[in-house]
């Protein structure tokens, strides 16, 4: 797959602007470090990242923001919208930043960043617990919640349920509580997922980093694996963790070793 | 990055000399010339591909042409994009989506402004400083020779391994010349010193030209002015901004994947104009004598609106000027106050010997892509083009390719010398598949379309790891 630069598509059919929410937290003293911008998966808004995740990073001198792809958290409608549209409002939202950002993608979210690296040159992505998509991964999630992804196949809403999302060391209401708030992505989108076209590579040549949990139940080892091994580089784990870390009991972890790993790349 | 003064204290013995002067070694940094929008995609991507780069810029802040605080910027307060939003931007870093379809300049520069704040290219920029002199030197390596601009202070020369050229190429007037336009007595400007209507405001006014300046001015005259001429020196194509309520070029281009042939295409565009703007020599308007796509094109919907409102007299080609008087070639007689000519800019590189590009007598470079001229592989013209489309995604993808061709010298000269051996045989070809009207405005003429199609053959071909 080689970067496209006659992109007729894109210049004849832009993508309509539309209302984004973004949520931010601000190092008390600027110390020079790259903005991170955390894009969080299909039904999740910028709240699972306001949760824990901007507060520890901006407390770790990172300028943090999170962004809600449309149709999702706070922003703006778009029932049609596509991966397309969805790659489209995070690199709007990076641009808009004042230095080059940080790229954090979660879930399908990571799928949506290595869209948005396509067409970003980042200073880094890290892909945390990333749902590439296919049919293996539909396979999966049938097998596991029958009930709350058959509906998803007919363009009705993907519901994943708190057992797939959260270990068993999250208090349950908690867990019911974040469950509740989740949204859902367009019908498009969702079978998107299933049938896309890989990403193009990512432009500037970023350092990358995969994130994930040996007990993801919504993204397998082989899965995690084999995302990382597109960029030709092993995933870091956090085993005894749910598929969403930045909600899960030990939410901690993860992000420390991600802040770590930009603290320590990027300085080179 | 190293200043200028380390490498003098620190490292005196690295220094070299030419005909007598300190030469100071910048090593493999690569020079670019001018921070306008070719210059600073330059910058960005050959700091992308690894290398270091020092750039000049004769202004004291970024964004060149359309810079409106610049000396040299052609930009009048109304100017307005003639290309749509998609297909003006940079491929990697898209101007808010909440902007207009056609931004004005003041966007442009505060966009401008924004990439190089946020791909951190100011530290990389000497202000206030103009190139003197670019000399080739031993081992394909440059000799560029600076000062403060304006001429004040000492020269300095520094050795780079490579050259960008991004100096812009519609900063030099070209005025035309006219019998008996000495002698006349009305005021005379080139549009390049158009600022704003309250220059034409009720005065009686000529405009020369119909480019999209000359169109764009006489609109503003049209409404401002007590009587407008427009002179042409032949029927053009007027396109509209918008068909079919979307931006024109956006459904011009909607037909490239089809790849129809250029005489299909132009019939299609020809039955659009038909249908969208209609019959312009009711206008009283001559008839094109050319096919569409074969001038630079002409986007602008409220020329035909002005003349069907009367504000607007159009004429033909200037014969001569009298003391009071202008002669058309028809016989007419006309009394204009004011005669502004936006008769277009001439390329100018009066830092670099004239064979270097393999500029002809005419003053027209022969170059590979409008970038790469022959034998000297490291030195690169960027932005040198005119587009029917925005210039900026395309000077991109031109300085990605001068990057991944001067990073491919170093890791594969193998495969280079294939390249060279190209711009070698097409240096001066054209690239747009219409055959252009022979005119200086369509030197640098280029398809979009067809140009990014080479452009992508040739990156791919020169493909490294960054």
């Amino acid at each position: 797959m080689k970067t496209r630069v006659v992109r007729v598509r894109e210049w004849t059919r832009p993508v309509p602007a539309v209302f984004r929410e973004v949520r931010a937290a601000t190092p008390e003293a600027p110390e020079g470090k790259p903005p991170l911008l955390f894009v969080p998966g299909f039904g999740h808004g910028a709240w699972a990242f306001a949760e824990h995740w901007l507060e520890h990073a901006a407390s770790r001198a990172f300028p943090a923001h999170a962004v809600s792809l449309r149709g999702h958290g706070g922003s703006g409608p778009a029932p049609k919208a596509t991966l397309r549209a969805y790659a489209h409002d995070v690199v709007q939202v990076a641009t808009s930043l004042n230095r080059q950002a940080v790229l954090v993608g979660h879930g399908a979210g990571a799928l949506v960043v290595a869209h948005a690296l396509a067409r970003y040159p980042a200073r880094a992505g890290v892909l945390v617990a990333p749902v590439f998509g296919g049919w293996g991964t539909l396979g999966g999630a049938l097998a596991r919640n029958p009930v709350g992804t058959l509906p998803a196949v007919f363009g009705g809403p993907l519901r994943l349920s708190h057992r797939q999302l959260f270990s068993r060391e999250l208090p349950d209401t908690a867990a019911r509580e974040y469950t509740a708030r989740l949204g859902r992505a367009s019908a498009r989108a969702q079978w998107q997922l299933l049938r896309h076209r890989a990403a193009e590579p990512a432009v500037g040549n970023p350092p990358m980093l995969v994130v994930g949990s040996p007990d993801d139940r919504v993204v397998p080892p082989s899965a995690l694996t084999r995302a990382a091994g597109r960029y030709g580089v092993a995933p870091l784990l956090f085993p005894g963790m749910g598929h969403d870390l930045m909600l899960d009991a030990r939410w901690r972890e993860p992000i420390d070793a991600i802040l770590d790993w930009l603290d320590k790349d990027l300085s080179t | 990055m190293s200043t200028f003064s380390d490498q003098e204290s620190n490292d005196p013995g690295a220094t070299l000399w030419r005909d007598g002067r300190p030469v100071y070694d910048r090593a493999g940094t690569v020079c670019v010339i001018g921070a306008g929008a070719s210059g600073l995609t330059a910058i960005k991507n050959l700091k992308e591909y690894g290398f270091g780069v020092d750039c000049y810029e004769r202004e004291t802040g970024v964004g060149g042409a359309w810079n409106w605080r610049h000396d040299r910027s052609p930009v009048y307060a109304s100017t307005h994009l003639v290309s749509s939003r998609p297909l003006s931007e940079y491929p990697d870093f898209p101007m808010p989506d909440n902007w207009p379809d056609y931004p004005h300049h003041g966007q442009l520069l505060s966009y401008l402004e924004h990439y190089a704040d946020h791909f951190d290219l100011r530290p990389h920029i000497w202000f206030g400083t103009e190139v003197v002199r670019v000399e080739p030197a031993d081992g394909d390596r440059w000799d560029v020779t600076t000062r403060s601009t304006g001429g004040y202070g000492a020269e300095r020369t520094s050795r780079y391994s490579g050259v960008v050229v991004a100096n812009g190429h519609n900063w030099a007037p070209k005025m035309p010349t006219y019998e008996g336009l000495d002698e006349f007595r009305g005021r005379v400007i080139h549009a390049s010193a158009y600022k704003d209507a309250t220059q034409v405001r009720g005065k009686k006014v000529l405009v020369v030209g119909a480019g999209n300046t000359g169109c764009d001015i006489a609109v503003e005259s049209g409404q401002q002015a007590a009587k407008t001429w427009h002179s042409t020196r032949r029927g053009y194509w007027y396109a509209p901004k918008y068909a079919f309520g979307r931006p024109a070029d956006q459904v011009n281009d909607s037909l490239a994947p089809y790849r129809l042939p250029l005489r299909l295409r132009q019939w299609l565009f020809h039955r659009v104009l038909k249908l969208t703007v209609g019959d312009l020599t009711r206008f009283g308007l001559p008839k094109p004598d050319h096919r569409v796509f074969e001038t630079h094109p002409i986007v602008n919907s409220h020329l035909v609106y002005q003349l069907g409102h009367g504000s607007i007299t159009p004429v033909p080609d200037i014969g001569r000027f009298r003391r009071n008087s202008v002669t058309l070639v028809d016989g007419q007689e006309i009394e204009p106050d004011l005669v502004v000519f936006a008769t277009g800019y001439l390329p100018r590189f009066e830092f670099l010997a004239p064979e270097l590009l393999g500029t002809d007598a005419s003053g027209r470079p022969a170059l590979y892509l409008n970038a790469f001229p022959r034998r000297h592989p490291t030195l690169a013209v960027a932005g040198l083009l005119q587009p029917d489309s925005g210039l900026f995604p395309l000077v991109h993808w031109q300085s990605v390719l001068i990057a991944r061709w001067l990073r491919l010298r170093e890791s594969a000269p193998e495969r280079a010398r294939a390249f060279a051996a190209r711009v070698d045989a097409e240096a001066g070809n054209r690239w747009h598949s219409a055959k252009m009207k022979e005119s200086t405005r369509h030197w640098f003429e280029i398809g979009h379309i067809d140009y990014l199609r080479v452009l992508q053959r040739t990156l791919d071909e020169l493909e490294v790891a960054a």
